[in-house]
């Protein structure tokens, strides 16, 4: 049974009571989010391995013989798009997304509940899809997480069979679960929030996930005709993106394709696919740095204004990515003019991060460490972002690992610091049960220390001029010894943070049971889904009747009041009404 | 690729624009009501997903168009005699979209059987809109369906077909209409469906209209 997502309950509804409709084939949104998310980590977790296969590798050559060349390619490339498609932006928008959206908007569940549910089982079919490429004779596509064409789909690729063709169906696949699922998210946040959630008022977490969404809306579909175009070529043998091309001696059927257009289709998807991954962890971050400094968000109506810049802009910053493919020079300047001017809005929220912090009550919770842990690594990853929207600093370091460094820290790290922070900060809404604080720490500070151990030795490497996406290195003039010092450091960093994954999985599946319970708001803070009449939250979420909001999402620290935070839902004193009043709760 | 940063800058746009009209300059620090409003559209929910999906799909066939627009000047390239059959589906998508709006007017003004009589059509019309489209490949394609070396031919197929699985949707979510019509539902009930079926139908007749227009001219 789905709920009417902006409806009193004025008379009983039967909530499913089996385990296959409640858990299953349920329509309840906090159940497709940990649905979402369960499978997003799995997911995860299979590309984690794949990096430190790569790793051990790159540095050891010559000693785990089981890897070959093309297993190293194909572990590259199922990493990144895994990471990129299928762990972040599943989780962020699939996880985060809904179970927030209506918690946080106070609604009783998504618009489409039965869409909502759809989009899940979707996705888990564009991850089986996936998933079958390692089954299927040559194994998962090899392409590199671009899959360029004519390499992509030209034999002696790895993975140019069956490989690639699953990888382009899962896409489509997953682009259709993402639209039933974004759909869902964008028309909840304009048509259920409850009364009193004006959009100025909504949480700066809805606002990313709100905004995210509407980028992939718009820009999944340039992935999705890039795929369809792409499968064509290679199974039917249209010329879309095949020029006149000999392979293996052979002169192929295709004539007059453009391998420049696939890359155009891609990057116009592959930017806001940056932001899409990145606004949602601008806005959850915004709330995390909030609540555990005590202080309101400085700067709201900036932050909200700098979210929906940066989405417009990212839509026309993407041939930055296309410097070395070739292009009219005045092409190079416009994109990169664009692309440091997105970096305006980008850098108003970090200001207003920090400026956050400024004098505030900082607690150091776990959460609270990985919110300041992602200040940094994004401030690492932004400015060596500026070096490369450059052109004629990108030049010589693009395909470079300065360029995987750049990456991993704006949009690797960073995001996942933040998956992370705002795992711990939910947690025990989503469970009712409360984390080992000191395994946290442990977590917290093996990641933070030890990305950074992998990823600034990368900046390094890459100024040398060391190239990226080469199996082995060998004894090459340029490269000195000290380089294979340091992937090996590398390597060994790497194996450390994947083993902090593991103290991070024990901790969240021990405390499932182990946990203490936990308070309904442990965090005292004030946004909506802390103020539900059961935690976790009931189907249906606030019992009887909707919640009305009175105020905005920041109301900390207010002078004169009780307590150092007021929660939304908190009625404005009669006596003081049109002024400020100071709370009067608990 | 300009075409399609175009749409998508109008597209966000609107989306500012909206956002501004509901009132984005806000201070919610300052103002604490007892009662406020929402600020949420008042539209159906049903009626804003339609609005949003046919965004998506805009986004999607403007890519298309880009990408064709793109391909046209690399080399290779022979342009498509356009089947003559083409003209009479246009006519036919035009009379399917004619249907639905007349199945919307009548439900407007209460006729049921106005409206079920209208909707059936505009389906049945839609039906022959795809028989057609399925004679016009047969037409580009004496024998194969894709030609290497044609891509003018494997645009019209793809794009031809990729507006044909739209129009299967719409027929997907048409059928059960009818099906609520003979299950005896109330016709206030129905208003909203007849409404989104014609609003639908409509856009993919513009899609449409596009998409002949660049097979024709580019």
């Amino acid at each position: 049974m789905a709920y009417v997502a902006i409806a009193d309950r004025d008379a009983p509804i039967h909530d499913p009571q089996t385990f296959f409709l409640k858990y299953i084939w349920s329509q309840d949104h906090k159940v497709i989010a940990i649905q979402y998310a369960i499978v997003a980590i799995s997911v995860g977790l299979v590309a984690l391995v794949l990096s430190g296969l790569m790793r051990l590798q790159l540095g050891f050559p010559g000693t785990f013989h089981f890897i070959e060349p093309n297993d190293y390619y194909q572990f590259i490339t199922m990493h990144g798009m895994i990471m990129v498609i299928y762990l972040l932006t599943a989780l962020f928008l699939g996880g985060f997304g809904n179970y927030l959206i209506p918690l946080m908007v106070g609604a009783r569940d998504m618009v489409f509940p039965y869409m909502n549910m759809l989009s899940f089982w979707v996705y888990l079919l564009a991850v089986l899809v996936l998933m079958a490429s390692f089954f299927v004779p040559g194994g998962p596509t090899g392409a590199g997480w671009t899959l360029y064409p004519p390499q992509a789909i030209t034999q002696g690729t790895p993975g140019a069979g069956p490989g690639i063709i699953l990888m382009l169906v899962s896409l489509g696949i997953f682009i259709v679960a993402f639209t039933m699922g974004g759909l869902n998210y964008v028309t909840t946040v304009l048509q259920a929030r409850c009364r009193g959630m004006t959009l100025m008022r909504m949480p700066l977490s809805v606002w990313g996930i709100f905004m995210a969404t509407i980028l992939g809306l718009l820009a999944f579909p340039a992935l999705l005709v890039s795929a369809v175009m792409m499968t064509l070529d290679a199974t039917l043998g249209t010329s879309f993106f095949m020029p006149a091309v000999m392979s293996l001696g052979e002169k192929l059927g295709h004539n007059g394709g453009s391998p420049l257009l696939f890359q155009h289709l891609f990057w116009f998807f592959g930017h806001p696919e940056v932001y899409i991954v990145a606004l949602p962890a601008f806005g959850i971050v915004s709330d995390l740095l909030s609540t555990h400094a005590r202080k309101n968000i400085f700067g709201y109506r900036m932050m909200v204004w700098a979210i929906l810049a940066i989405g417009g802009l990212s839509f026309v910053v993407w041939a930055h990515h296309m410097y070395v493919s070739g292009m009219n020079p005045y092409f190079g300047f416009f994109f990169a003019t664009t692309t440091l001017i997105i970096a305006v809005p980008t850098a108003i929220k970090v200001y207003n991060w920090v400026l956050t912090l400024w004098k505030g009550d900082i607690h150091l919770t776990v959460p609270m460490l990985f919110a300041i842990g992602f200040i940094f690594t994004f401030i690492h990853g932004g400015l060596t972002g500026l070096f490369l929207g450059n052109v004629t600093v990108d030049l010589p370091l693009s395909d470079t690992y300065f360029v995987v460094g750049h990456f991993h820290m704006v949009m690797g790290v960073s995001p996942i610091l933040v998956v992370f922070g705002a795992i711990y900060h939910w947690y025990p809404k989503i469970t009712g049960r409360m984390w080992n604080v000191t395994l946290g720490k442990v977590h917290f500070w093996m990641t933070f220390l030890g990305t950074y151990a992998i990823y600034l030795p990368m900046h390094y490497l890459g100024i040398l001029g060391v190239p990226r996406r080469y199996y082995a290195l060998g004894n090459t003039d340029f490269i000195p010894d000290s380089v294979h010092s340091i992937n090996a450091a590398i390597t060994i960093a790497a194996l450390f943070v994947a083993a902090s994954v593991v103290v991070f999985m024990y901790n969240m599946i021990t405390s499932l049971w182990k946990g203490e319970k936990a308070p309904p708001n442990p965090w005292r803070a004030t946004t909506l889904e802390w103020q539900t009449p059961d935690t976790p939250p009931h189907h249906g979420n606030w019992g009887p009747k909707l919640p009305v909001v009175h105020r905005w999402a920041y109301d900390y620290s207010v002078p004169g009041a009780i307590e150092d935070f007021i929660p939304q839902n908190e009625p404005v004193d009669p006596k003081l009404a049109g002024g400020r009043d100071h709370g009067k709760h608990r | 690729m300009s075409n399609t940063a175009i749409f998508t800058a109008l597209a966000v746009g609107v989306i500012v624009w909206f956002l501004v009209v509901s009132r984005l300059t806000a201070k919610p620090w300052e103002s604490q009501d007892e009662k406020g409003d929402v600020g949420a559209i008042h539209m159906a929910p049903a009626r804003i997903g339609l609005w949003i999906f046919m965004a998506v799909v805009t986004s999607l066939f403007s890519l298309f168009i880009s990408a064709y627009a793109m391909r046209m000047h690399v080399g290779a390239w022979c342009h498509i005699t356009i089947p003559d059959i083409l003209w009479v589906n246009s006519l036919v998508l035009v009379a399917a979209s004619i249907a639905m709006q007349r199945a919307r007017w009548s439900a407007d003004h209460g006729s049921r059987n106005g409206a079920s009589a209208a909707l059936i059509v505009g389906g049945v019309l839609s039906l022959a809109f795809l028989a057609g489209q399925f004679i016009a490949w047969q037409q580009v394609g004496p024998t194969l369906y894709f030609i290497s070396g044609s891509p003018a031919i494997a645009f019209f197929y793809v794009l031809s077909a990729v507006h044909g699985l739209h129009l299967i949707g719409g027929l997907w979510v048409l059928g059960r209409t009818v099906s609520r019509f003979a299950a005896g539902a109330e016709l206030i009930d129905l208003r909203l469906s007849l409404q989104l079926c014609s609003v639908y139908w409509h856009f993919l007749l513009l899609v449409w209209l596009v998409v002949f227009g660049v097979l024709l001219f580019m």
